[in-house]
């Protein structure tokens, strides 16, 4: 990066915030990537607008201590790359794609441009081999595919973090191959990103991770930046190389957030909730890089975790994910309070990739219809649950107090289990199965009578 | 041609000052990569221009030259079965030549210009011509024979036909006289510009339904060849699944099925499980009447913008060889929140949640594109138009969803609550309206299917049950009496027997109207005969423990469009468990 940089201008006009403006420059391009310099400060930044021969910068470290007159400002010509290969596995990196672990310099084969393009949808292949977690709640009802973007959205102090760390250490491809992990954190606390490594390190993992760190202190708007790079390096790996890439970024409440910053900085007309307009657009080129491509190897699985801001889920940040991602894994506080862990609010939840992905081959036979009437029968305990707050249990009908028990199974011996326990899918179908004994024959009308007769006794 | 110098850069929306000769969305292009891009506002000297493409490393000084031409796409042989991005590239050919990922300044042409069709010429020296009169017919696939027509705007006399063993679509196939006595070499394909509805003759009213073999629709919420419909509803509700199933089944000539601004994962099901699907009718492939355009949420919000009018331009060019054509758009909110970032760059004044004032009329636009329509003097067409919209946060009254409603006529309201029981299609039936529902009622009684009398049945029956379901939040059923508690079983009888159906059970996923015949009168006679035994003084339990009582719920998955017959002894087994009960109770 330390080659030629042709465009070199010293003293801002303006600083706001993230936003530095520079005037009487030339040639600059839109979304160039931009040094700052000044004494001992260095930090990164990117044109997002030009007009003649004015730049507005974004900092990613933001304007603190930079002094109008004195700063040096090199326009690069080219946006921000990342050098990456595959020495990059086992690697740890900041916000911005820096190595941070003393290694040194990775020789990156190829620089690439972090925000990618997109995939043409003639080269995706459709997703359709399913991921084993060993969660029921996620096996069972909300099965993950490779090649799928499935968040969780989770609400403060709810156990994301460890749900998406067990599935890290139970996933597996097969007997011999594993996941190339990919870890990016965005604005966490150092306790979570020390959690995390910690798992990682217990699962075996540490061997195929990247790590991008952004941690609560570092740069905000740096944040913007490190889900780019990490879904570089996915791209590189799955795509170039031929691997199973699983992609976990935490936390992408405070991604956007970030956004929501250099947008009002920049004053643009905000749309919901002061966040910018272009949300749904922006988070789309993080998410749509994941899948599957036709005559390669490799896939990009994507597990983004969000944390709902006072566990609304219309409010703009998990509702535009919802519109992008293939489905969500929903966290409920009053399952958490009923101590069932993983707390996976199945109603809300969805994956809707998994009706390819599961089935007779796949993982077995009963599983769509045992899935349907899983649900079926949990919406109406719902119900049952409210009548009962009214009436009593007492006056419930019997098959209402079935439900009633059938709903108390579902979740202390189907949902509830160990932090540690990875279960096959055939003992999760069968836990489906008991747990469904609760209720009369006639109850179950998503089943045929031969999948009842084949597996009721399981 | 005209030209400027760009000046500002931010993001899609760029302005080039000193500029000269353009006009209001014409087609310009950018610099040495050739970038395409649109003016879209002319202010003097400077002009505002979309660019189609990345707009990153472009500065201040980069020439703009025009084209000369407002943004077009190519009409003729070649479209059927190809999927195109936003602005008509062919994605096919774009990943030929540039690999997995889709990059900038490649313009390939949308229509092959090697490939030769073969024309059945209608036409001969000295026929008189209007617009839309039919050169001659290519068979462009076992499905479509693509009618080749004089362009609008011609009105002459053939002066001369070319006759060639097979044609490209740039060679010229007939020569016209027009009324200016001027010459016109009509070739096999021309353009036309997206933002502008191709001409027709008169708007006719609706008289087919367009059948989609969904029951919820076609016999309760139907919508009719060339008439308008929206399906709003939050994430995941089933918009996307919804659309799929009509572009399947659907018994349009011609699809188009607009990606707008969502997934590219649905993309590519849809390129994969088209081909093997067959229509129920022809027995063809489904790609052999379909075009996709995909422009995928991570692809330009420009491109977006112009997806849906490249789309149904092509619809209208279908209607006017004589067709039946179906276009959906997935989603017509991700258009109006790329018109808005548009708007936004542009700084124009917001109105309600910063989209601009003429949302409106721009949807109305739209909208107003669709229609069953006179194209010539003995021709009809007609374009059926869906619209996906996505109400930010699941509240409909926002701005899109209520614009919307004001131009469509079917209202197709996904709940979220049916959604998350897993009751699909998650149509409302409280919410969901349609205003075809008389013109088509004729078309099912052409069937001697009285579907007027089913219809409000159904729907007296479902709004009592609403009713009682309240009662019953607060008192439980037992209180209730028998004869309430029967209308209750009755109606979940159409909910899960009739109205739920599984668009993933390769035996339901298509509902012949035969077969949604059948069953609803099996439901309602189910329904009548449980009352009369009831009014007999049985009790209801009894009524309800009947096996057929749950099988009648799982007929949509057992039983098969072309074994009607099994109706019949469904209905059989209705009576004779029913009579067993009766003579049981004396
Ligand atoms: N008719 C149906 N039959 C079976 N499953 C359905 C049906 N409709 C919806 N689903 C289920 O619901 C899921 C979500 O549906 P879909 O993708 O159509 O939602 P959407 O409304 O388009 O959401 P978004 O706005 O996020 O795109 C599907 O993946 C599928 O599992
Ligand atoms: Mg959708």
């Amino acid at each position: 990066m330390d080659s030629i940089y042709h465009k070199r201008h010293i003293g801002a006009q303006e600083l706001t915030g993230p936003i530095l403006i520079v005037e009487g420059v030339e040639n600059v391009g839109f979304g160039e990537l931009v040094l700052i310099e000044q004494g001992d400060i260095n930090r990164l930044g990117r044109v997002l607008e030009v007009a003649g021969n004015r730049a507005v910068c974004q900092v990613f470290a933001g304007t603190s201590g930079i002094d109008r007159e004195k700063v040096r400002i090199r326009f690069t010509g080219s946006p921000m790359t990342l050098p990456v290969s595959e020495e990059m596995i086992g690697r740890v990196f900041d916000g911005l794609g820096r190595p941070i672990d003393g290694c040194g310099e990775v020789i990156g084969e190829e620089e690439r441009d972090v925000n990618g393009n997109p995939l043409n949808p003639d080269a995706r292949e459709y997703p359709r081999e399913n991921i084993l977690t060993g969660i029921s709640a996620i096996d069972g009802l909300t099965t993950l595919i490779r090649g799928q973007k499935l968040p969780i959205f989770s609400g403060a102090g709810l156990p994301h973090n460890e749900i998406a760390a067990q599935v890290v250490n139970q996933a597996r491809i097969s007997k011999e191959e594993d996941f190339i992990i990919i870890f990016a954190a965005m604005g966490i606390k150092a306790d979570d990103a020390d959690f995390f490594m910690r798992r990682f390190e217990e699962g075996g993992a540490l061997s195929r991770l990247v790590t991008f760190i952004n941690l609560a202190d570092s740069p905000s708007v740096e944040r913007l930046i490190t889900p780019r790079c990490a879904l570089t390096a996915a791209e590189y790996l799955a795509f170039d190389k031929g691997n199973h890439v699983l992609v976990i970024m935490t936390d992408l409440t405070n991604y956007c957030e970030a956004l929501r910053e250099v947008a009002s900085a920049m004053g643009e007309v905000p749309s919901r909730k002061g966040y910018p307009g272009y949300l749904y657009s922006d988070l789309a080129t993080l998410y749509e890089r994941t899948g599957r491509v036709k005559g390669r190897e490799g896939s990009i699985t994507q597990i983004p975790i969000l944390t709902m801001p006072n566990d609304d889920i219309t409010h703009p940040i998990p509702d535009l994910t919802g519109y992008i991602t293939e489905g969500q894994i929903v966290l409920s506080r009053e399952l958490y309070q009923k101590g069932i862990y993983p707390p996976i609010d199945i109603m809300s939840s969805l994956s809707r990739l998994m009706k390819d992905g599961i089935g007779e081959g796949r993982t077995r036979k009963d599983h769509p219809d045992l899935y349907s009437q899983l649900y079926a029968s949990y919406s109406r305990v719902q119900r049952v649950r409210s009548l009962a707050s009214i009436i009593g249990e007492d006056e419930l009908s019997e098959v209402d107090r079935n439900y009633l028990k059938f709903g108390k199974d579902f979740e202390g011996k189907f949902l509830n289990q160990d932090k540690t326990e990875s279960r096959s899918i055939e003992e999760t179908l069968n836990r489906g199965w008991e747990v469904l004994m609760n209720l009369p024959e006639s109850e179950l009308v998503r089943l045929s009578k031969e999948e009842i007769e084949e597996y009721r006794s399981k | 041609m005209g030209e400027g110098v760009l000046y500002r850069i931010s993001g899609p929306i760029v302005v080039s000052r000193k500029t000269s000769g353009l006009k209001m969305n014409e087609e310009v292009r950018i610099g040495d990569e050739e970038l395409i891009g649109e003016v879209i506002e002319i202010n003097g000297e400077e002009a505002v221009i979309q660019v189609y493409e990345e707009t990153t490393g472009i500065s201040p000084g980069t020439r703009v030259s025009g084209t000369g031409n407002p943004i077009s796409v190519e009409l003729g042989p070649g479209l059927i079965g190809c999927t195109f991005d936003g602005i008509q590239r062919p994605l096919v050919v774009i990943r030929k030549e540039q690999g997995i990922f889709i990059k900038r300044g490649l313009n390939p042409k949308p229509l092959s210009r090697d490939r030769e069709w073969e024309v059945d010429i209608h036409l001969k020296k000295d026929d008189l011509v209007v617009p839309n009169t039919i050169i001659g017919e290519v068979e462009e696939t076992s499905l479509i024979r693509h009618r080749i027509l004089i362009p609008p705007g011609v009105y002459g006399k053939v002066l001369e036909i070319i006759e060639l063993p097979g044609y490209r679509v740039e060679d010229t196939i007939c020569i016209i006289e027009d009324k200016e006595g001027e010459r016109r070499e009509v070739k096999l394909f021309h353009t036309w510009p997206v933002r502008k509805k191709r001409p027709f003759i008169e708007r006719l009213p609706h008289e087919e339904i367009l059948f989609t073999g969904q029951r919820v629709i076609d016999s309760i919420f139907p919508l009719a060849k060339g008439g308008v419909a929206a399906i709003p509803g939050g994430f995941g509700t089933g918009k996307t699944v919804t659309q799929h199933a009509l572009a399947k089944w659907a018994d349009a000539d011609i699809i188009i099925y607009i990606g707008c601004g969502e997934r590219g994962n649905e993309m590519a099901q849809v390129l994969e499980e088209f081909p093997k699907l067959k229509d129920p009718r022809s027995g063809k492939s489904l790609m052999e009447r379909t075009i996709l355009i995909a422009n995928t949420s991570n692809m330009p919000v420009t491109a977006r913008e112009s997806s849906i009018y490249t789309g149904i331009t092509m619809a209208e060019y279908f209607r006017d060889m004589g067709y039946d054509v179906a276009l959906m758009a997935d989603s017509t909110s991700r258009w109006a929140e790329a018109l808005r970032e548009i708007s936004g760059r542009m700084e124009e004044m917001p109105a309600e949640r910063g989209y601009p004032a003429y949302l409106g009329s721009r949807l109305a636009g739209f909208y107003e594109r669709g229609g069953r329509v006179k194209v010539t003097e003995d021709r009809i067409g007609s374009v059926s138009v869906i619209g996906a919209v996505s109400p930010p946060g699941g509240d409909f009254s926002e701005p899109v969803t209520s614009h919307t409603k004001r131009f469509v006529r079917t209202f197709w309201v996904l709940d979220k609550d049916l959604a998350y029981a897993r009751h699909y299609p998650a149509i409302s039936w409280t919410n969901s309206y349609s205003g075809y529902f008389e013109e088509i009622a004729k078309w099912w009684e052409a069937k001697d299917i009285p579907i007027r009398s089913l219809r409000i049945r159904v729907m007296e029956t479902l709004t009592v049950e609403t009713h009682l379901r309240q009662i019953v939040q607060m008192v439980g059923e037992g209180a209730l009496p028998e004869k309430e508690r029967l209308t209750l079983k009755e109606a979940e009888l159409i909910r899960e027997g009739f109205l739920q159906q599984n668009a993933l059970s390769p035996v339901d996923a298509y509902c012949s109207p035969e077969k949604q015949y059948r069953m609803l009168k099996i439901i309602l006679d189910f329904g009548e005969r449980a009352r009369d035994l009831l009014e007999r003084g049985l009790p209801l339990f009894k009524i309800i423990e009947l096996p057929i009582f749950s099988e009648l719920k799982r007929m949509g998955v057992e039983i098969e469009n072309k074994e009607i017959d099994k109706f019949d002894k469904l209905a059989e087994r209705v009576e004779k468990e029913f009579e067993t009960l009766k003579e049981e109770y004396g």
